[in-house]
């Protein structure tokens, strides 16, 4: 969407972890698209217990949870999906049954806060599975279609919302009026 | 630059929330979005939001020639641009697939139609006619640009007021709109489109597809309909096989919200006008709410007041004095100042006992020696004047510094100046 209001856009950093979606396949080299100017790449060996011979099973259009090794202004970024020791740590391929949506970049760094309030007060209405992605993307899936989309609805309209009215909006949502 | 990708997990996600009969923003099957029509200062300009996509149409008019074939008709002129503005994958000045398609429905839908009395637009049969030219922008777009194209192009018709023309024998005089009121257009009907999204080959059909349902669609079918039940246009894109019920069925549903939406179309043109008539402040600048944080806003805290006064007051009994502020600048030795708060410099004191035991203390003593008396006699010639800026040259020091005496800190400066310079010539005789 073109004029979102909320929505800057997303400048690399190293080490964050984001969420990006595979566009192409060229060699031995991913292309990821992360929201940004540009798209960064990811290398087919930077999986867990990838090596040349074990492809990992990666498809254009799939979702990744990667983090940035090099991300600066004069080079293209790289990504890679697992840590310094070559464990996942959570980082990879996700994504099925769920559903992807775009946030501004502050909601995103406040869910992510320590002790933030955000998550739990979400924590409190039904159970559900969240990726968190620095970019502004957050993946949402809950035990049905109906309740991920009353999620993925909420967390956009959070935004802009003080914590009182949050509050009041979620205590509604679990006296089951929405 | 490209727009974003959809992921699979999407795609997947849509498809079957809308075999579920759920959308994203939780409408029904045919519910359409939030339409609101807002009309500019100039006469012919509107702005349409349909949800978050946002269209601008802009009605202009121009004498011209007529066509050879059609001497007596006037000339409608469509353009509808995509701007960069209202997605990243318009691109700027390229013809993409889109704006053809866009400008080619909308033109079938409004000129093919015949909606404008292009009869009424001759002026001088076969020499000049009146040109109506409408322009489309787009400002924003989440899905469906069509349908917002055609309610913003229509409304912006039926707004729209041309010049008034006189004339006498061979001579035309176009009346400007301060001497003759402008006339509206002739517009026999109103035709709006109304788009239907086909998912799963033609099983599930939605009205008013957003952004992303749009990317997910296997085809769409246009229906352009007046509020009298005439089709004035059908298109359907996407190579799907649709039924022939199907068709009746989106026309019955197309006619149902061509009606509300006129009405719409023509509350927004009865406002306007009333508020035209009234005086009041209309146009673009009002129609554009201010919906930014131009300052940081914060709730109110709630603070805990109970017992203020007596914290307060125990709190002060128990602290430690302010520390002395000195008002003025108090002058140690000639090139430090000191001013504010703080507590008195100690380097005199300290390093009185050093310098005692140095052997460069004697000339430095002399020439702080010179110093104090040369303020002495300052002081004593200038008692009338409250502040002195003497220029104090010592052989020791290489700059001229600035200082600013003040009688009462005369004697203080001494005290601490002896030591202090004392430990100045020491430190720099122990340097060479």
């Amino acid at each position: 969407m073109g004029s979102n209001r909320c929505c800057s856009e997303y400048v690399p950093a190293k080490g964050e972890t984001v969420i990006g979606i595979i566009t192409a396949k060229s060699g031995d080299v991913f292309k990821v698209d992360y929201g940004g100017s540009e798209q960064a790449s990811l290398s087919y060996l930077a999986f867990e217990g990838a090596t040349k011979r074990n492809r990992p099973n990666v498809q254009v259009g799939d979702l990744v949870f990667a983090q940035f090794v090099v991300a600066n202004k004069d080079m293209e970024p790289e990504l890679v999906c697992i840590d310094g020791s070559g464990r996942a740590n959570g980082m990879g391929v996700f994504g099925a049954a769920g559903l992807l949506i775009k946030v501004s970049l502050g909601l995103v760094r406040r869910l992510l806060a320590p002790h933030s309030d955000l998550r739990a007060d979400l924590e409190q209405l039904f159970p559900c599975e969240l990726v968190v992605g620095m970019n502004g993307r957050i993946w949402v899936r809950a035990a049905s279609v109906q309740q991920t989309l009353i999620l993925a609805n909420l967390l956009q309209s959070c935004d802009t919302m003080t914590a009182p009215q949050r509050q009041q909006l979620f205590r509604r949502i679990q006296m089951g009026a929405l | 630059m490209k727009d974003t990708p959809l992921s699979n997990c999407e795609r997947d996600f849509l498809l079957k929330a809308i075999e579920e009969k759920r959308r994203l923003d939780g409408r029904q099957t045919y519910d359409y979005r939030k339409i609101k029509i807002t009309f500019g200062t100039d006469y012919g300009c509107c702005f349409v939001d349909l949800g978050q996509t946002r269209v601008m149409a802009q009605v202009s008019c121009e004498l011209v020639a007529p066509k050879e074939s059609r001497p007596n008709e006037g000339i409608m002129f469509f353009n509808l641009e995509l701007s960069p503005m209202a997605s990243p994958a318009f691109e700027q000045g390229r013809q993409s697939e889109l704006s053809v398609k866009l400008n080619r429905q909308l033109e079938r839908c409004l000129r093919n139609s015949k909606c404008i009395d292009t009869e009424s637009l001759c002026v001088v049969s076969g020499e000049k006619v009146w040109q109506i030219r409408v322009d489309v922008h787009t400002l924003n777009n989440d899905g469906n640009l069509m349908d917002a194209a055609s309610v913003a192009a229509i409304s912006a018709l039926c707004h729209f007021r041309r010049p008034d023309v006189g004339i006498q024998g061979e001579e035309v005089t176009v009346y400007s709109p301060e001497e003759r009121d402008p006339i509206p257009l002739s517009i026999y009907h109103m035709p709006i489109s109304v788009s239907f999204a086909f998912f799963q080959q033609g099983t599930y059909l939605l009205v008013d597809p957003c952004e992303r349902e749009e990317r997910v669609m296997d085809g769409l079918l246009m229906i352009a309909m007046n509020k009298h039940r005439e089709i004035c246009s059908i298109q359907s894109s996407g190579g799907i096989m649709l039924l022939k019920e199907q068709v009746m069925r989106c026309s019955k549903i197309a006619s149902v919200k061509v009606s509300e939406i006129t009405e719409l179309i023509n509350k927004a043109l009865l406002n306007d006008k009333t508020a035209r008539k009234a005086g009041g402040r209309c146009g673009f600048a009002e129609s554009m709410p201010q919906e930014r944080i131009t300052a940081l806003k914060m709730d109110q805290t709630s603070v805990e007041m109970t017992d203020v006064s007596e914290t307060v007051s125990s709190i002060v009994q128990t602290a430690e004095a302010p520390p002395q502020t000195v008002p003025s600048p108090l002058v140690p030795v000639p090139g430090v100042g000191q001013i504010g708060e703080g507590l008195c410099n100690t380097w005199g004191l300290e390093e009185e006992e050093e310098a005692e035991e140095d052997d460069g203390e004697s000339s430095g003593g002399d020439s702080v020696a010179e110093v104090t008396k040369m303020e002495k006699e300052q002081h004593k010639d200038d008692k009338s004047r409250k502040v002195d800026v003497v220029e104090i040259l010592d052989s020791d020091e290489e700059e001229a510094d600035v200082v600013i005496l003040y009688p009462e800190t005369t004697k203080k400066a001494k005290n601490i100046g002896t030591g202090q310079k004392g430990a100045a010539t020491s430190r720099k005789q122990q340097k060479k």
